[in-house]
């Protein structure tokens, strides 16, 4: 069964009439960790606030446990737990005293579901007695992520959760979030980082409010459809330059130590990269190295959203 | 019920935990009371005033002297005349002056009258007033002192009595207006921010997300401001007794339910102002601008309404600490009964309710 179900969900905002969502349809299955991946400003946020049945839609529908969000909002506000994108608990109450706080909010207490959040609150437990102002960014994360966790929610939304969290945290918070999805509860998670996206069991790559592609991460990477190559030589910003400047050169941008470069496919690999190498030699640049890479989730937000603006323009 | 406990626990948590406002909610009515009782106080004290005596014969010596003994003015010198006077007035020495002509004894037992001139520095016309009553009133004194033993046809002796307030102090008038002022004050800017506070912060968009209802959001940031408050009243009324020497002269169980009803007024207010507005600086203004000027204006307080243009002394009905200051100075002051003041309190009644149901009409349930 469905746990949530978008169609054709619109959002426009203000007088410019900005359209932060546009037409946004997708379903998300009973107990999946589902991925919204995409930029700041694509809309991830405004999808939450919707579903959550804190904003209403301009147009399309949503449903939630099977609950319209528009009219049913009361059964939805009581069944799921949401963790906004801003830290959004009270910084002058103890974590002790924001969590019973959100346990009695919610009719239940810490100890009837204390076993769902016993492995995340065991971290922060030791620094119970201190406000929740005063905590670390992970440790604030943790504990939101306590409080939203605290009713037994049949669905959780997470709007990034992990921005503004170090990477070690952050790795604990997706652990967290994988032990979570084993207890049969739906996550809906929003994150920037395309790294997260793969530990997802599907993902929405967003961007200005239209999905550009929704798949699992894996068959997302493989219907990656040109050649991709890694190149490295003595200096960079050179290297871009001449890059963009080939002619079968379809995208290229910096990545990591690395440039990738996307080249048209169907060619032999070997040839291709030796060619590439060959030319940006002859353009003046040492010590060329050129290897095929395989795509990943970045590239493939690159290409989509390249492909997105050029479908804009025209 | 444990729901509305736990938020009355976090409420107060809130406001027990924040130093600085807590000290301002407490001291304020303190200080408030301290300075309208013993620095902006329009009684006439030892106001000092210059004597010109021309005379010099027994009746001004002894008008003088009786002026001198009064509580109410100090001599500050003589002069010679006019410019000495104004030389007096110019430098702030002197806010009246009291003139003696020549022959002034001589005058008064010949021709049956002399005149005396008083003149005061009508810069602050109230005081002004307040001086050349007092002198005349000194004068007068002496004179129908002196005139006991003879025996005149016909006259016609004003006696008048000041009801209530004998003494004409200041603090009986001004006890009632801080009142209201500083439970208006607390009341309306505190709650007003403890929601928009929970909008700004985020808290309000978890809070949506779960099973509450918007009564209880607002009971819970009402009640423990109710209780505050009347902390306040009860440390107003102990400092006015016991400072201020100015009792409770009629019930003070009767006073403190009024009290209670304008500050749940004055609360409802409040969350109706953090309900329409989007940040705490909004809520701030508005509950200060909008709420403490028409306090002071229209309350009757400071400026009497009843000197006021028609359209001023309708648009002060609307104004809750109008009907309280009446309510107060009629309890403490006057002593009167719930027969005196229950058209004041179903005023009161009326904008509450009014206030809370379209507080509860407005209260958002969604984001925008």
């Amino acid at each position: 069964m469905e746990a949530i179900t978008l169609n054709a969900l619109t959002k426009v905002y203000g007088k410019e009439k900005t359209v932060a969502v546009n037409e946004v349809s997708f379903a998300v299955e009973k107990g999946e960790l589902f991925g919204l991946i995409g930029p700041d400003g694509a809309g991830k946020t405004s999808i939450f606030r919707m579903l959550t049945t804190v904003l209403l839609p301009d147009g399309g529908s949503a449903t939630v446990n099977g609950f319209d969000v528009e009219k049913d909002y009361k059964q939805i506000r009581s069944s799921v737990g949401y963790m906004p994108g801003k830290f959004s608990l009270y910084p002058d109450l103890s974590i002790e005293e924001n969590l019973n706080f959100f346990a009695t909010v919610f009719n239940t207490t810490v100890a009837e579901n204390y076993d769902l959040i016993r492995d995340i609150y065991v971290q922060i437990e030791p620094f119970k007695k201190r406000r929740a102002g005063k905590l670390s960014g992970g440790m604030k994360q943790k504990l939101a992520l306590c409080c939203a966790l605290i009713h037994k929610p049949t669905v959780l939304f997470l709007d990034e959760p992990t921005t503004g969290v170090d990477p070690v945290s952050r790795k604990e918070f997706w652990e967290m979030l994988k032990r979570l999805k084993a207890q049969n509860i739906t996550i809906v998670v929003s994150t920037p980082y395309m790294d997260e996206a793969a530990l997802c069991d599907r993902i929405a790559l967003m961007q200005d409010g239209k999905i550009l592609s929704i798949d699992a991460p894996e068959n997302i990477s493989k219907a990656y459809p040109d050649s991709l190559f890694a190149v490295r030589a003595d200096h960079m910003y050179a290297l871009l330059n001449n890059l963009a400047r080939y002619e079968k050169t379809l995208n290229s941008y910096a990545f990591g130590e690395y440039a990738h470069v996307a080249l048209q496919s169907g060619i032999d690999e070997a040839v291709e990269s030796a060619a590439l190498k060959s030319w940006l030699e002859s353009a003046g640049l040492k010590d060329v190295e050129v290897q095929p890479a395989t795509p990943d989730i970045e590239d493939c937000f690159i290409r989509l959203a390249t492909v997105h603006q050029a479908a804009v323009i025209k | 019920m444990t729901q509305l406990i736990t938020f009355i626990k976090k409420e107060f948590h809130h406001v027990l935990r924040d130093r600085k406002t807590l000290l301002i909610l407490f001291g304020m009515p303190v200080v408030q009371i301290l300075i309208f009782g013993f620095a902006l106080t329009n009684e006439v004290k030892n106001s000092k005033i210059v004597v010109v005596d021309h005379a010099h014969d027994e009746v001004s010596t002894e008008i003088i002297s009786k002026i001198e003994a009064s509580r109410y003015f100090e001599i500050e010198s003589f002069v010679d005349g006019p410019l000495g006077i104004e030389g007096a007035f110019q430098e702030g020495h002197a806010k009246a002056a009291i003139v003696f002509p020549a022959n002034f004894a001589r005058d008064l037992q010949h021709q049956n009258s002399a005149q005396v001139q008083i003149i005061a520095d009508a810069t602050d016309p109230n005081n002004a007033t307040a001086l050349t009553n007092y002198l005349s009133s000194i004068i007068q004194d002496y004179q129908s002192a002196m005139n006991k033993s003879a025996v005149f046809p016909y006259r016609i002796i004003p006696e008048t009595k000041m009801l209530y307030n004998p003494q004409l102090k200041g603090a009986p008038n001004f006890v009632p207006g801080v009142m209201a002022m500083v439970l208006m004050l607390v009341c309306v800017m505190m709650t007003a921010i403890s929601i928009v506070k929970e909008k700004e912060t985020g808290t309000m968009e978890v809070l949506l997300v779960s099973p509450f209802r918007p009564a209880l959001v607002i009971l819970s940031k009402a009640i423990p401001y109710l209780l505050l408050s009347l902390v306040n009243v009860g440390s107003i009324l102990l400092l006015s007794v016991f400072v201020l020497d100015l009792p409770v002269n009629g019930s003070l169980l009767l006073l403190l339910a009024e009290s209670t009803l304008f500050i749940i007024t004055c609360l409802t207010l409040g969350i109706f102002i953090s309900i329409k507005t989007d940040s705490q600086q909004t809520a701030m203004l508005i509950s200060l601008m909008g709420m403490l000027l028409p306090t002071v204006l229209f309350s009757g307080f400071m400026f009497p309404i009843e000197n006021m243009p028609i359209p001023l002394q309708v648009i002060s009905n609307i104004v809750p600490a109008k009907w309280y200051y009446l309510i107060v100075k009629d309890i403490m002051i006057k002593g009167l009964g719930f027969e005196a003041i229950w058209k004041e309190t179903l005023i009161l009644v009326g904008i509450t309710l009014f206030l809370f149901f379209i507080s509860l009409k407005s209260f958002k349930i969604r984001l925008a």
